[in-house]
């Protein structure tokens, strides 16, 4: 009964051909990610080496200001560090010397390149080294890009997870691995969910302290909570783990299936699986049937932005109703999204890359009822009379398991709904 | 390399952005990595602009660096003309763009395109924003505003208001309302909501008003010299200000300062008996030099505050500020690290701060009251109710913002009579706050109620105490920090500071309740 058999689509989008394009992209860098990885590894700081621009992206992004001590600064290229990388370097060591006496309670340190400190070749990784050996034992020096040159968005936890896979410790275990940075609550639920069918040890990555990192090894295997973590999960197989492949755990279906293919790689029995979630599907089911009202044989448009859009489209086309007209992810991983493309009968437009006006174009010309975007194009899509959902929401947000699932499909229909709520015209 | 968590000013090219923005008819192709487009939602999120801005990013990767990265800008300059159909192009490179040395002025000459194209050279890492706007709307004026005939009757360029700015969009409106007042008509406001045509009309106007230095000075500069026309030096913010300017653009257009004061209300509302309470309320101004110069003057002298401390963020302007706070008596702080203001705001102790968002979330932190004066701005300073800051209407909207972070005049006798009382002890906040008043911090006059003198027992060391002349500890008694703490809190900070200044000067190292009563004699005025 629980097991896939049926639920692949005829032709699915996993053979649409896909609609590359480049051009200008409305989508942010990686840098982005230290938003919300900060607040998941509490003892760890982020110094981005970057310009003013990258200080300015992180303040505008969070929208709001972290003033509770964030763990995150940038250390601002100037005039002479360009200058002399000799003199960047000295410079790199004296702040982060500075920053590390300020603050004992930092345990992991990441260097995050950005697109100046790229251009300029100045090679953080063997800061890092040189950092670590400074700061051993009670500081680890770690590095990574979260640059727009090499990273879109999300991709920077990837890039940062990555980072941390070839100092995790070596096990020769058989543990399961959660591999994202999820809120607490959702993380909770996952955790909880497989340890009542009998599944553990369960480790996650990225742990909340870096005394609690999870080793790895031959007889790990590790599933992704996140359709963006392809370096992370190809640095996980580089030291021996192995990968369950499922569509994402988003709405009932994405949860179950997940859940399945994790049941299926511990060989827990079908009565084992009811048991522990016909309660949680049942409300599942019936939150997203509540929540999905206003969705149902409504058209919805995915502009590239969080790697999520082909879970979601999934998510809402099969549980949600509604129909896609195009979705457009910044790069598309097969390896990973694969399993989330084969259940979308083929019909949309599957597209990688942007050239915003161009897909703006399309926009216009297919008037969806619903375009999920990126916040510097919202408002404008607003004005021109279309309904749209940011998508950064979907990221801040707990959305992923059964007990989320109406809500993520909430997300989705309230801008419908206001829509259909607000009068603002005369009553005539 | 310098250590920021959060900055006052993006950098130069989001400066230039504004200004692009605020136009119609320009667009801006800006040499940038993929990332550098979270700009746009500055604009669409936190001014809730329905357009997108006129920008068009080349978005180069790192694969590209290697080869063909001017290629890219050349056939993004040749898209974005060819699908926005711009009066003319500003171009020019973001931080990353800088270091590969492409030449976008250079490039985009060649195209030959059939506009004026002009490039942009704003030094990402020694500039900001206020430089990017400022010098862009310089490099426009200059390629565009060329000498023409001046208007038959007498006619004024607005100058300065642009996208992202702090009420730009209604002060325009009271200006326009000041300059009416006297029969002067408008020939250009720019850059908002100008096209690079009206710019060439520029040298039309018999004066240039200079609503905001910061973003158009070198502009107005460079128009003195080239097309002579006089700018005006007084920004109309306060009272006081705007007759000042009214007077100002009076004699340099040779007409009658004729003013409709008709809706100015808030001289009576600062003179009438319930703004008794405003009195010598400690406050702190932060911002930029415009907001703060103004604001100094309104507060000290339109309000009746006594400004404790004061400073920018803009260093373009750190001579003009040191040499106001010099005026009142204090060292103005110019820096752009917000955890130094929030230290110098810490010290100072005020009763209420004049700032930016960044103050707001420092007042929010220590618990003082804060309005919002000046950019950097937040979705909240662009209301949808008309809220100038310039002219008359000016006066009396920043006279309801200001007011409204404190405790009303009755309320506050109320406080101080009902102190005990479960709904007004120290934490409750003023009343139209709702639940979520901030905590007011100590602060304030000396006390209003005496109480008689109690015996002196046990002593108890103030870790909060500042360090004064003479002695390195000063203690208060414990009767004595417990009369201190009978008096109302949004006074208790002055009584505890007027009362540790007395003993020190004295040479008194234990307080105790005489002294604290001696110390309120000597202060009383």
């Amino acid at each position: 009964m629980n097991q896939p058999a049926n639920v692949l689509a005829a032709t699915s989008c996993r053979d649409t051909p896909i609609l590359k394009e480049r051009g200008q992209r409305e989508v942010f860098c990686g840098l982005t990610g230290i938003i919300w990885l900060h607040r998941k590894m509490q003892d760890a700081f982020f110094l981005v080496v970057g310009s003013r621009t990258c200080a300015h992206l992180l303040q505008s992004a969070a929208g709001v200001m972290i003033f509770a001590e964030p763990r995150f600064g940038t250390a601002i290229l100037e005039e002479t560090d360009l200058a002399g990388l000799a003199d960047a370097n000295e410079e790199l060591d004296r702040e982060v010397g500075r920053l590390l006496s300020r603050r004992p309670d930092i345990k992991q340190l990441f260097l995050v390149g950005s697109c100046p400190s790229e251009v300029i070749k100045l090679d953080l990784a063997r800061a890092a080294q040189r950092l670590t050996k400074l700061h051993a034992p009670h500081v680890r020096v770690l590095n990574y890009s979260g640059s727009g040159i090499e990273t879109t968005f999300t991709q920077g936890e990837d890039a940062c997870l990555a980072s941390m896979v070839p100092v995790l410790p070596g096990t020769e275990d058989r543990e399961l691995l959660l591999v994202g940075a999820l809120p607490d609550v959702v993380e909770d639920q996952a955790v909880s969910l497989l340890g009542k069918m009998g599944i553990g040890p369960i480790r996650v990555l990225p742990a909340p302290r870096s005394a609690q990192a999870p080793g790895v090894g031959p007889n790990t295997v590790f599933a992704c909570l996140q359709p963006f973590l392809g370096d992370t999960a190809a640095a996980l197989e580089r030291r021996g783990a192995r990968m369950i492949e499922a569509p994402f755990p988003f709405g009932e279906e994405g949860t179950t299936l997940w859940l399945r293919a994790i049941a299926n790689e511990f060989g827990v029995d079908d009565a084992t699986f009811e048991a522990v979630t016909a309660a949680p599907r049942a409300r599942a089911r019936t939150a997203i049937a509540n929540a999905s009202e206003h969705l149902r044989g409504k058209t919805v448009f995915f502009m590239p932005d969080s790697q999520l859009e082909i879970p979601l489209a999934r998510f809402l086309t099969r549980e949600c109703g509604m129909e896609a007209i195009e979705i457009g992810q910044p790069f598309i991983h097969k390896g990973l999204v694969g399993p989330d493309l084969d259940l979308i009968p083929a019909g949309p437009t599957i597209s990688e890359g942007q050239d915003v006006d161009r897909q703006l174009d399309r926009v216009r010309a297919a008037r969806p009822d619903l375009t999920v975007c990126g916040l510097g194009l919202a408002n404008p899509l607003e004005a021109e009379g279309l309904t749209t959902k940011w998508a950064i929401e979907l990221v801040f947000t707990p959305v992923h398991f059964y007990d989320q699932a109406g809500d993520l499909a909430g997300l989705f229909s309230r801008p419908l709904r206001r829509r259909a709520l607000l009068k603002l015209e005369a009553a005539e | 390399m310098k250590l920021t968590v959060w900055t006052y000013e993006g950098p130069p090219h989001v400066g230039a952005m504004r200004v692009a923005t605020a136009m119609k008819g320009l667009h801006y192709v800006l040499h940038a990595p993929q990332g550098d487009t979270y700009a746009d939602l500055l604009f669409t999120m936190i001014e809730r602009r329905g357009q997108r801005p006129p920008v068009s990013y080349t978005t180069f990767e790192g694969r590209d660096l290697g080869s063909d990265t001017a290629g890219i800008f050349k056939k993004t300059c040749q898209d974005a003309f060819d699908r926005f159909q711009p009066q003319a192009l500003i171009v020019g490179a973001s931080c990353t763009a800088e270091l590969i040395q492409d030449d976008p002025g250079g490039l985009a000459e060649t195209m030959g395109l059939p506009v004026p194209v002009i490039a942009l050279e704003l030094p990402s890492y020694q500039r900001k924003e206020n430089f990017g706007t400022d010098e862009t709307f310089y490099q426009l004026v200059k390629a565009l505003a060329k000498p023409v005939d001046r208007t038959p009757e007498i006619t004024a360029n607005l100058i300065g208001p642009l996208a992202l700015g702090f009420r730009h969009r209604d002060d325009i409106e009271e200006v326009k309302g000041l300059l009416y007042d006297m029969g002067i008509g408008i020939n250009v406001v720019a850059p908002f909501d100008a096209t690079p045509h009206d710019l060439t009309r520029l040298g039309a106007a018999h004066v240039n008003i200079l609503m905001y230095p910061e973003h158009a000075e070198t502009a107005a500069r460079h128009m003195e010299r080239a097309l002579g026309i006089p700018y005006t030096k007084t920004v109309p913010i306060g009272v006081g200000a705007t007759h000042d300017f009214v007077a100002e653009v009076a004699r340099l257009c040779g007409v009658a300062p004729k003013k409709d004061l008709g809706r100015l209300r808030q001289p009576w509302w600062s003179r009438s008996v319930d703004s008794t309470y405003l009195t010598g309320k400690r406050v702190f101004l932060f911002g930029d030099a415009t907001h703060v110069m103004a604001a100094a003057r309104i507060a000290r002298d339109e309000m009746g505050f006594e400004v404790v401390g004061l400073g920018c963020y803009n260093r373009e302007f750190a001579r003009p500020m040191r040499a106001l706070g010099k005026d009142l008596g204090l060292e103005a702080l110019i820096s752009d690290d917000y955890l130094e203001v929030e230290k110098a705001i810490e010290e100072a102790a005020p009763e209420m701060i004049l700032g930016t968002q960044m103050e707001r979330h420092i007042g929010k932190r220590l618990g003082i009251p804060c309005a919002v004066i000046s950019a950097p701005v937040h979705v909240q300073d662009f209301p949808a109710r008309y809220s100038p800051q310039m002219g008359w209407e000016g006066a009396n909207v920043i006279f309801d913002t200001w007011i409204h972070p404190l405790v009303m005049g009755l309320e506050e006798h109320l406080l101080s009579m009902f102190r005990e009382d479960f709904e007004f002890h120290d934490a409750a906040g003023a009343s139209h706050h709702g639940g979520h008043a901030p905590k007011p911090m100590e602060g304030g006059q000396p006390p209003a109620a005496a109480q008689p003198p109690r015996s002196i027992s046990e002593a108890k060391i103030d870790e909060e105490m500042p360090v004064t002349t003479g002695a390195d500890v000063m203690i208060w008694l414990v009767d004595a920090e417990r009369e201190l703490k009978k008096i109302p809190f949004f006074v208790r900070g002055k009584a505890r500071r007027n009362t540790e200044k007395f003993a020190a000067e004295r040479g008194v190292t234990q307080i105790s309740i005489d002294t604290l009563y001696e110390a309120k004699a000597h202060y009383a005025r």
